[in-house]
């Protein structure tokens, strides 16, 4: 509860705050909240995950994007009435959509009556690894994981396709 | 490059702890939390790092473009590769029962290499995405 309070006073704070160096800053609390909270949730491969890509590495490229650009965001010329609008209602359908969900971590779950009891019971005995997320990442999930890989292969490629052309155009 | 006598002399007592850290969650997160991913990511933390607190060219120096660009497609290549060997060995793509004597020990070996082409991936892209951005300061500043 402290986490999840804390968790919406820098998300507000995001919100108000207009200067875009204390904004990075304020988003890696978050992040480190966030992994804080996975930990608690004992996922700690995703908590882990959070925290060095969410808290550590955007971080530092957001940084160094906001070396390009200015340091404050501009004042928007119309109020955004709209976009609260849509933000608000899209917000209250996903609250609305919560109260379908199983209450939390219910043994009885659909979630956990599917596949999770195999993987649970036969992933020591037919993979040898005793980290159950390691299994199901890579050997039982292989396919996904392959995709994710080339997803973020793809991912680089557009980054150095774009950002090189920019530099072949200044030394012209 | 700082030139904060703290910052550096931490800099380098602490870098290659980040490395060793790198190599621990890639090797034991069949153990433990982690895996090729988060290695991955340490990895290309502690060199970016070393180019904020010695300067781009030391960290270039240290991983050249060349090394970072191929690491990226050699990550996919291996994690395909994996899958390829499993057909050549009989079994079906991405099989990793076929790839030792024991089926146990082949899955243990198809984790393995497979959370090695993730982690070269993914080090590899952070790596570079975050020399693209460093860089680009620098041949706007000349402009």
């Amino acid at each position: 509860m402290t986490l999840l309070t804390m968790m919406a006073v820098v998300t507000v704070a995001i919100v108000v705050q207009r200067n875009l160096f204390a904004v990075v800053v304020f988003g890696s609390i978050y992040s480190f909240l966030m992994a804080t909270a996975l930990v608690a949730l004992d996922a700690v491969d995703v908590a882990m995950t959070e925290a060095s890509v969410g808290a550590g590495m955007s971080t530092v490229l957001l940084l160094t994007a906001l070396n390009l650009t200015r340091g404050d965001e501009v004042k928007p010329l119309r109020r955004p009435l709209l976009p609260l609008f849509v933000a608000i209602v899209i917000g209250a359908a996903l609250v609305y959509g919560t109260f379908g969900l199983p209450a939390f971590s219910d043994p009885q779950a659909a979630i956990h009556l599917h596949v999770v009891p195999r993987y649970l019971v036969d992933s020591l005995r037919e993979t040898g690894v005793p980290n159950v997320v390691t299994s199901v990442l890579a050997s039982y999930r292989g396919y996904d994981t392959l995709g994710e890989t080339t997803v973020v292969f793809t991912a680089g490629a557009g980054v150095i396709a774009l950002l090189r052309r920019r530099r072949g155009k200044a030394k012209q | 490059m700082t030139r904060d006598l703290v910052l550096r002399v931490l800099g380098k007592v602490l870098i290659p702890f980040v490395l060793l850290f790198a190599l621990y969650v890639q090797f034991h997160g069949d153990f433990g939390p982690g895996g090729g991913f988060q290695a991955g990511v340490i990895t290309a933390a502690a060199v970016i790092f070393y180019a904020i607190i010695f300067g781009l060219p030391a960290a270039r120096r240290f991983a050249p473009d060349r090394l970072v660009e191929s690491m990226i497609a050699a990550g996919v290549l291996i994690y395909g590769g994996v899958g390829v060997f499993g057909i050549l060995m009989g079994g079906n793509y991405l099989d990793y029962f076929v790839l030792a004597h024991d089926t146990v020990h082949g899955q243990e070996r198809g984790i393995f290499w497979v959370e090695v082409g993730v982690a070269f991936t993914v080090s590899g892209v952070m790596t570079k995405v975050f020399y693209q951005f460093a860089e680009r300061r620098r041949v706007v500043d000349e402009a």
